[in-house]
């Protein structure tokens, strides 16, 4: 038995435009959104035959309806994957398609799989959050958790409380910058926007070709009188924090000698990965442990790190972990081609996303050695994963 | 010409009932293209169950949503598609009844040409994105298109207008033939509308030349619009292979031929769709819309088309509904079958229960020899529809586990409905069921598959009569969409119900017949055989005597249809019919010499053709009063509707619309007969030989 572990390549990633939750993609199903990402990862990599993929692992936060029926199965089969390949659901909230790529990675790197898709999606017009939640009562009887803590906003509400030299006035300025860049960006993050049709009983079919959300003539003034929505003279607003969002992820990984064989591009290789918890009242501070854990484990340090994506649910949240790491507001290496703030969250699909900007960046960035990818997670967690870019020139 | 300007869809006045379809508007800018392209959507605001369509509110709207439309400015393109699984319907059919005059039926013709004109001639590319169903005006306005693609899972595709009378008059029959050439264009406007109205897939289209690119239904309209945008932009260059017009005139001579012998030209919508298809050849499109509009209007004016609408009305609504069906609810369920006997008419009744109600059925007959050779013919069967792909490997693994055979009939014990197919004699169906009814349950239901025998005679002897009725099946049962469903004076709802049910499973039309000798389709076949046969007795030549009904266009000539139910068959109907219902079914001598004539009787060499052998003719007795064609077709006429008059009057069906329904499903009369009754109401042979006509409003 061969019990070496072997390199896991990320090959490709695409998504569906992002939309607005009840407006695009109001009446499109979300497992058409995913199955529209398969199909067009399989069309993108045609060397790739599809009964050599061994795993689809699908995340969505709320599996019921049209994300439930163990949509890892449902998808692939209705996206005409051969039925030999297998597939499963998986959920972690915000980080499942993050998980997803993890989890089959792990399997790759154990020669389980030499190669899996995984992805996610998430429709919040149809699935809004904490649909269908059964909270334990023991939750309140035993105070393990602030009942407040459910409501992501009261969370980033919590980490302004608990950094208060995170300011409102520097969470709009956050904001600003990332929808700026975004703006700059979306010639470029549109090579991995796939279309999508999408339907309106009034108004007859569209296919869309772009984001929905973001707002690129976004001024600190604008954002200035915003409600905050979350908490009386708050500091959250909807400026600050991920829109409501529809859409869907996927990705395509492989180890490096079947890469290899297949003619597969390598857009990036992972170093490693780490999932933490911190307090569900604070959630927004997940990823701080998770890429401690992350670098020790690769024996990195964050000075190594030439390019962060951070998943910006809240601004507030980033620039807690900005100052953590010492990092300024503004850093370039910090999600240059925006962030969620600008383009939306569709929760468990986001993983993918950052992971398919932080590969087109690596491209672009050849003095780059590696990157992360890191996101906070509802009910108190953080996961970070580690990635190197083939790109890289300098000496290693 | 009518002296009238060419009507748009603005000058139609507008029909009440219209289930009114929208054409909402969208502009895209997709990547590539440069410029803006309009995605129009057809939609009627119901989901697929009710397909959209075009009345005069549909065709307006499509008019102005092109209004707007070319008002764009940097407009790239053009791309129709519909909603889920439906791109267009076609013409709103039921608005057709309510034409009052020709004159509505041309301004409704040139509409269309209007409308779908300008789809034709506009200067900025337009597409069809054919997602779904696409018939008759609804595959017409894709034809317009300049390119077309379509769904690979779309089903239901074509021009149907032949089938109910008309012809595909908003282009179809110009473009088509000049498009894919006019031997596949016949096929689909003539062939495939005489031919159980068989329609097109998605898979077929690209092959047969009708859409220039095809992509699977899962994301569809994205790959048709990237598909777009790359022929828009010059990218992506569409051929289409040259049509051979040298062709056109030896297709059109044989087109016709086989619609002669098929219908014998009695479809006028057939015979007006080939001059169409002819005048394609040489005319301009504005001189075939013309031609298409005119032929649209006599055809709507006309009575070949007034009787297929009513029975294409017929088919669909009673059709699913039956009258006379007890209410549904009080159905039994059944979980296990058994059928009586093992012969060639049981191992097909076996095997459609085993296929259409997946439950175990299992048959029985007089020794384990009989019954092991009746299942082996059922798993010969099986294995064929495998073999061909009529049924997947599990679904024939579980087929063969369904269907057992036996000699010892307690495995009827605790079978739920329990069906004979024995020979057709009351004594020995008695016995039948004399001897199964101690062993089924008193619940199960006893059905007989007799073609005319009394139920109530065979059930007289029964202890619980009241769980008899009759279920006709007509051969090939797996084919022939009629059944009859016959319930007698004891008979009880939950049966007649459960009877009902299964008949809906197997997916048959069923229509009710009282308890009354040969039912419905074999009276009324009994009755025109019997005066045809009359008529031959009576000495007229079989060649004069088998081509009277020629114009009717009925499927087989009557000497056919005598070779395909067979001379003995038709000789045990015949002298039975005699006995029931007296001398207007003579026991025909000639008829009786053929059925025992110990040779063979019709020509091998013209299989299905009914045509004697030399041998044969020698049996015929003519008697010396000979009667034209024209006399013969009168004498079988008036004897049909002297027939229909006598079954309504016994009340073997409610109204005549049940005879219609059981003559088009059961004996394949024609939709432009409207199956029987309409036609003998318009001839006013119903009024001469019955005072009235059958049907109050035809």
């Amino acid at each position: 038995m061969n019990d070496t572990i072997r390199d896991v390549v990320f090959v490709d990633g695409v998504r569906t435009p992002f939309g607005k939750a009840g407006k695009l993609f109001e009446e499109t199903r979300a497992d058409d959104m995913i199955i529209r990402c398969i199909r067009s990862l399989l069309r993108r990599n045609p060397g790739l035959p599809p009964e050599r993929v061994d795993e689809v692992a699908l995340a969505a936060t709320t599996q019921i309806g049209d994300q439930g029926l163990t949509l890892g199965r449902t998808a692939a089969l209705l996206a005409g994957l051969p039925k030999s390949v297998p597939g499963y659901s998986i959920d972690r909230m915000c980080a499942g398609a993050m998980t997803a790529v993890t989890s089959v990675s792990s399997a790759i790197a154990a020669r389980q799989y030499d190669i899996a898709i995984a992805g996610g999606v998430e429709s919040m017009s149809n699935h809004p959050m904490g649909e269908g939640v059964d909270p334990n009562p023991r939750i309140i009887a035993e105070k393990l958790v602030d009942p407040e803590a459910l409501n992501m906003g009261n969370t980033a509400e919590n980490l302004h409380d608990l950094y208060p030299h995170i300011t409102k006035a520097r969470a709009d300025a956050y904001a600003v910058g990332t929808q700026q860049r975004y703006a700059a960006a979306v010639e470029r993050l549109s090579a991995d926007v796939t279309t999508m049709a999408a339907r309106s009983t009034d108004d007859g079919w569209t296919v869309a070709t772009a984001d929905e959300l973001p707002r690129p003539g976004t001024t600190l003034e604008g954002l200035a009188n915003l409600r905050t929505p979350f908490r009386p003279h708050g500091r959250v607003t909807a400026g600050t924090a991920a829109p409501l969002t529809d859409g869907a992820t996927a990705c395509l990984l492989a180890d490096a000698e079947t890469a290899a064989e297949l003619g597969l591009p390598v857009a990036m290789k992972m170093v490693g990965y780490a999932f933490a918890g911190v307090d569900p009242e604070t959630m927004g501070s997940g990823p701080i442990p998770a890429t401690e854990k992350a670098l020790a484990r690769a024996g990195l340090s964050i000075e190594d790190i030439g390019l962060f994506e951070i998943n910006e649910a809240f601004a507030v949240q980033v620039l807690a972990f900005l100052d953590h790491f010492k990092i300024a507001d503004d850093d370039p290496r910090v999600n240059p081609w925006g962030g969620a703030i600008a383009v939306g969250h569709p929760l468990a699909s986001s993983g993918v996303r950052l992971m398919t900007q932080l590969a087109r960046e690596f491209a672009v960035h050849p003095e780059v050695r590696y990157g992360i990818t890191t996101m906070c997670v509802g009910l108190g967690q953080g996961g970070t994963v580690i990635w190197e870019n083939p790109n890289f020139k300098g000496a290693k | 010409m009518s002296a009238t300007p060419y009507a748009t869809p603005l000058d139609l006045p507008d029909f009440e009932e219209e289930v009114v379809t929208e054409a909402h508007v969208r502009y895209l800018e997709p990547r590539g293209l440069g410029g803006k392209a309009a995605l129009i959507t057809l939609d009627n605001g119901y989901d697929h169950t009710k397909p959209s369509s075009f009345g005069p509110g549909g065709l307006k709207n499509l008019w102005r949503a092109l209004d707007e439309v070319e008002s764009q400015e940097d407009l790239k393109l053009i791309a129709v598609t519909g909603k889920p699984f439906i791109f267009l319907a076609g013409a709103d059919i039921k608005l057709m009844p309510s034409l009052e005059s020709r004159e509505q039926g041309l301004a409704l013709a040139q509409a269309g040409h209007a409308l779908y004109k300008r789809l034709k001639d506009s200067t900025v590319p337009t597409f069809a994105f054919v997602n779904g169903v696409a018939l008759g005006g609804g595959f017409e306005l894709a034809l317009h298109c300049h390119y077309r693609t379509v769904s690979t899972s779309a089903n239901g595709l074509g021009l149907p207008e032949v089938s109910i009378g008309l012809i595909p008059g908003w282009g179809g029959s110009q473009i088509l033939p000049n498009l894919i050439g006019v031997e596949k264009a016949a096929q689909v406007i003539v062939g495939n509308p005489l031919n159980q109205n068989k329609m097109l897939r998605g898979t077929d289209l690209v092959p047969m030349g009708i859409a220039d690119a095809e992509f699977e239904g899962a994301d569809f309209l994205e790959e048709s619009l990237e598909w777009a945008v790359k022929v828009a932009t010059g990218e992506t260059a569409v051929e289409r292979p040259e049509v051979d017009r040298s062709v056109w005139p030896a297709v059109i001579a044989g087109a016709r031929q086989l619609v002669d012998e098929k219908v014998h030209n009695a479809s006028a919508a057939a015979v007006r769709a080939l001059d169409l298809l002819e005048l394609a050849q040489t005319a301009t499109f504005e001189e075939g819309s013309l031609a298409e509009d005119e032929a649209l209007a006599d055809l709507e004016a006309g009575p070949q088309f007034q009787s297929s609408i009513y029975a294409f009305n017929l088919v669909r609504a009673l059709g699913k509904r039956p009258e006379g069906a007890p209410s549904p609810g009080l159905a039994k369920e059944i979980g296990k079958v058994g059928v009586v006997g093992a012969g060639l008419m049981a191992g097909q009744i076996a095997l459609m229960f085993a296929r259409r109600l997946e439950v175990p059925v299992v048959m029985t007959d007089l020794d384990e020899e009989r019954a092991q050779k009746g299942l082996a013919y059922v798993r010969a069967e099986i294995d064929k529809l495998e073999a061909k792909g009529r049924t997947s490997r599990l679904k024939a693994a579980k087929l063969r586990a369904l269907v057992s055979a036996s000699a010892d009939k307690s495995v009827y014990a605790d079978c739920d409905l329990v069906i004979e197919a024995v020979f057709e004699e009351l004594g020995v169906k008695q016995a039948v069921f004399a001897e199964i009814e101690p062993i089924v349950s008193e619940e199960c239901l006893l059905v007989t598959n007799t073609s005319g025998l009394s139920v109530t005679a065979m059930g007289a002897k029964l202890a619980h009569p009241e769980r008899l009725v009759g279920m006709h099946f007509f051969n090939p049962v797996a084919v022939m969409p009629l059944v009859e469903v016959i319930a007698t004076d004891k008979t009880d709802d939950a049966t007649l119900a459960t009877a009902y049910a299964v008949a809906k499973k197997l997916k048959k039309t069923a229509v009710g017949s009282a308890d009354r000798p040969a039912f419905i389709v074999n009276r009324l076949l009994g009755r025109m055989l019997a005066e045809v046969t009359g008529a031959v007795d009576a000495g007229t030549p079989i060649e004069v005597a088998d081509v009277a009904l020629d114009e009717l266009g009925l499927p087989m000539r009557p000497f056919a249809l005598l070779e395909l139910v067979g001379l003995q068959v038709a000789w045990h109907l015949c002298q039975h019919l005699n006995e029931d219902l007296g001398p207007r079914f003579p026991a025909s001598q000639n008829l009786r010499r053929m059925a025992e004539a110990g040779f063979p009787v019709f020509d091998a060499a013209a299989k299905g053709k009914g045509r004697l052998t030399e041998e044969a003719k020698g049996l015929i007795e003519l008697g010396g009063e000979a009667s034209s064609a024209e006399e013969v077709k009168e004498r079988v006429l008036k004897g049909l509707a002297e027939e229909v008059r006598f079954m309504l009057d016994e009340g073997v069906v409610p109204s005549a619309k049940q005879i219609d329904l059981a003559m088009i499903m059961g004996a394949g009369f024609p939709f432009w007969l409207g199956g029987l009754t309409p036609y003998l109401d318009r001839e006013g042979i119903s009024t001469a030989v019955s005072g009235s006509p059958f049907l109050a409003n035809a």
